[in-house]
C-alpha cells in the first residue's frame, strides 16, 4: 500500500501576495504577447502573399490606435522577457572554460551585448 | 533509467525563450515605427518584404523562429496555468493538450503561409 500523495495547496491568488511573485507571473505571462507576435508575424506572411494591396491593408490596421496601444503592451512584455531571460542566463548556462568557471557576470553581459548588436542590426537592415 | 519526454518539450522552450529574447523587442519596434510613419519611404514595401521573405534561406528561417515562439509561448503557458492553479491530473492534460495543439497549429499555418504545403 502506498502511502497517500501528498499534494500542497497554495491559496488562490498565492502570486499577488509577494512583489518577487508578481514579478514572477508578468515574466511567465510574457509567453502570451510573444505567442500572439508570432501569430501576427503569421498574419503579416499571410496578407503578403494575397498581393501589395492586402500588405498595404494589414500595416495600415497595425497603425490604428487599438492596435497601437497593443503593440506598445506587447513591446514592454517582450522587453521583460529579454532583460529577465539574459539576467537568469548565467544560472540557466552557466560555463566552465578549461578548470575555471565564467563569471555569471560575463555571461548575463554577453547577451546583452549579443541582443543589442541583433536590434540594431534588424533596425538598419530595415531602415537603409 | 526512466524515460523522461521532458528534455523534448524544454529545449525547444529555451531555444524558443532565446530567440524571443534576441529578436522579438527589434521586430515589434520595426512594426510599431512602420505604424508611426516613421521609417524612410520605401522601407516596408511590398516589393522589397516580399523578395527578402521570398529568399529560402530567410524563408526557412523564419519558419524555425515562428515555430520556436511558438513552442516556447505554449510551453511557458502551460506551466503558468499550473503555477495558477490547474492541479487536476486531468485538467492538466487537457491544458497541455490544448497549448501544444495550439503550437502545431501555428507551426502548420506558418508552413502554409511560408511554403504554400
Amino acid at each position: 500500500m502506498s502511502a497517500p500523495l501528498y499534494q500542497p495547496r497554495l491559496p488562490r491568488g498565492w502570486w499577488l501576495a509577494h512583489g518577487g511573485y508578481r514579478r514572477y507571473m508578468l515574466r511567465e505571462l510574457s509567453c502570451i504577447p510573444i505567442g500572439l507576435f508570432a501569430a501576427t508575424l503569421v498574419l503579416a506572411l499571410f496578407r503578403l502573399g494575397q498581393g501589395a494591396d492586402a500588405w498595404l491593408a494589414f500595416r495600415a490596421a497595425l497603425a490604428t490606435p487599438p492596435a497601437i496601444a497593443w503593440q506598445v503592451i506587447a513591446l514592454g512584455f517582450a522587453l521583460y522577457h529579454s532583460v529577465s531571460w539574459f539576467t537568469l542566463a548565467p544560472r540557466t548556462m552557466p560555463m566552465v572554460v578549461g578548470d575555471r568557471k565564467v563569471p555569471p557576470a560575463w555571461i548575463a553581459a554577453a547577451h546583452f551585448v549579443l541582443w543589442l548588436a541583433l536590434s540594431l542590426a534588424i533596425l538598419l537592415i530595415v531602415g537603409a | 533509467m526512466a524515460i523522461s519526454n521532458k528534455p523534448l518539450l524544454w529545449l525547444p522552450f529555451a531555444v524558443g525563450g532565446t530567440l524571443a529574447a534576441l529578436l522579438v523587442p527589434a521586430l515589434m519596434l520595426v512594426f510599431l515605427i512602420d505604424a508611426f510613419g516613421q521609417w524612410p519611404a520605401g522601407a516596408l514595401t511590398y516589393e522589397r518584404v516580399i523578395a527578402f521573405v521570398g529568399h529560402p534561406l530567410i524563408a526557412a528561417g523564419l519558419f524555425v523562429f515562428i515555430t520556436l515562439l511558438f513552442w516556447h509561448s505554449a510551453h511557458r503557458l502551460r506551466m503558468t496555468l499550473q503555477d495558477l492553479g490547474v492541479r487536476r491530473a486531468g485538467t492538466r492534460r487537457v491544458v497541455a493538450l490544448v497549448c501544444y495543439v495550439a503550437a502545431v497549429v501555428g507551426t502548420g499555418l506558418a508552413g502554409w503561409v511560408l511554403f504554400g504545403v
